[in-house]
């Protein structure tokens, strides 16, 4: 039930709904949860009807190498 | 798709395995693990990664699948909100064919006639209130801290447009409460969990501070197998070194201060009270109840819903289950006579149920 995905932010409409692309499918969400401005091209994610909060690229890319990383070292 | 396929890739995941069978070697005992949230049920059902981690480390399904945990006496306040003459009840699709008192469902009651609506969003319900005034709308409200601030704003909007012929049933709960119950229950004895991570886009990492002070390790985790797989390496790793601490390993998603803004929203029109868990039992400050500002929207005080006690057919287990001490298998109800489609039990009911994620995914 707590089911929410990533997708990109397309346009934005009065500031307060979003047009995202979530695996190809174009879905309105409204944007009164987040406590940051947002702009196409960012990534939400988004739950029931809402988007929840804003992708940390910079996190995400960061704790992918940093898995990379720690696998690579200690591999047996 | 960007941000899910990375943590798809079965080469890292090989990987992650392996390091996870060298950190259990560490551990040298048998390490019980609950995943918290419903939708880690799903995903590791689905993946299958029970199956793929060392026999040592035994992973429980926990108390996080909102369908799961909702008292008969709800459903069975659904069900007459629903069965009133004139009425339009909308509600998520899970909730449909959640058994109250003697098994009665939604679902029936609709092919009865009763004027009962699926909708994805709460904000669709503002809009189905527009469509038909002149007749009172009831949204039956369901979920953790990921869904409720959604219907928060979402009563926010339908006050903001003047609605008055909408009205919302909330048998919204909170997490944290129920995780302190079960490790306050010396039945039950986890080493860690694998923390929810979209309701931890909402609490963030504070709210679970309880868990390693209980000596309990604790890593908010995402929802593809590298993350799952992730998680719990490092919750091993935490075991290992003997010091537990609130970890996040979906970066991405959840920073530790959660989302602020959509906790003021939720608290806002939400305040916490007592509420009753199926399997659990009563929890105290568990539930969200509308505050005295929103009191026009709340269905509680609008209809004067009967008392309802309240029965659970005796035969299902999901109490125990709930609570990771049998496994769905161990019901003697379960594939016998309790199925998808034939659900004796909420469990079975919700994809996310641990019995329902059993049945399907062996
Ligand atoms: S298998 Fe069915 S009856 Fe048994 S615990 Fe699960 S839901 Fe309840």
């Amino acid at each position: 039930m707590c089911i929410a995905f990533p997708g990109e932010i397309l346009s934005i409409e009065d500031g307060r709904f979003a047009v995202v692309d979530i695996g190809g499918v174009q879905r309105e969400v409204c944007l009164d949860l987040l406590a940051d401005p947002v702009s196409p091209g960012d990534y939400v994610i988004s739950h029931a009807g809402y988007a929840i909060q804003v992708v940390d690229e910079a996190a995400a890319q960061e704790s992918l190498a940093l898995l990379q990383e720690i696998l690579e070292h200690e591999a047996p | 798709m960007k941000h899910l396929e990375e943590y798809r890739d079965p080469e890292l995941a090989g990987r992650l395995l392996k390091r996870i069978a060298a950190t259990a070697a560490l551990i040298d005992r048998p390490v019980t693990i609950m995943e918290v949230c419903g939708s880690h049920t799903q995903a590791i059902g689905r993946s299958g990664i029970r199956k793929l981690l060392p026999p040592a480390i035994r992973l429980i399904s926990g108390p996080g699948c909102p369908v799961c945990v909702t008292a008969a006496a709800d459903v069975d306040r659904a069900l007459w909100l629903a069965g009133r003459q004139g009425a339009v009840f909308a509600t998520f699709g899970d909730m449909l064919r959640v058994p109250g008192t003697g098994g009665e469902n939604l679902q029936r009651l609709r092919a009865a006639g009763a004027d009962v609506r699926v909708v994805a969003s709460a904000l669709d319900c503002v809009a189905l209130a527009e469509a038909e005034q002149g007749r009172e709308v009831v949204f039956m409200g369901i979920g953790f801290e990921t869904t409720a601030p959604t219907v928060a704003a979402a009563l926010r909007r339908a006050r903001e447009r003047k609605i008055a012929n909408l009205s919302l049933f909330s048998v919204h709960k909170v997490v944290p409460p129920a995780l302190r119950l079960l490790i306050d229950d010396p039945g039950v004895s986890i080493d860690g969990f694998l923390c929810p991570g979209h309701v931890s886009i909402m609490l963030g990492s504070a709210a679970y501070g309880f868990l390693p002070a209980a000596g309990k390790a604790a890593v908010i985790t995402g929802f593809e197998p590298v993350d799952v797989l992730e998680g719990v390496l490092l919750l091993l790793e935490q075991l290992a070194e003997g010091r537990p601490a609130v970890e996040i390993q979906y970066r991405r998603a959840v920073r530790p201060e959660g989302n602020p803004r959509a906790m003021a929203v939720m608290g806002e029109v939400f305040a916490a009270g007592d509420a009753q868990w199926r399997g659990l039992g009563p929890i105290p400050a568990s539930g969200l109840f509308l505050r005295r500002e929103y009191e026009a929207f709340d269905a509680a005080k609008r209809f004067a819903i009967p008392e309802f006690a309240g029965q659970e057919n005796p035969g299902c287990s999901c109490g125990v289950v709930l609570r990771g001490l049998i496994d769905p298998a161990e019901c003697p109800l379960f594939r016998r006579v309790c199925t998808p489609a034939n659900p004796i039990g909420p469990c079975m009911v919700s994809s996310e149920g641990s019995c329902a994620a059993r049945y399907r995914y062996g």
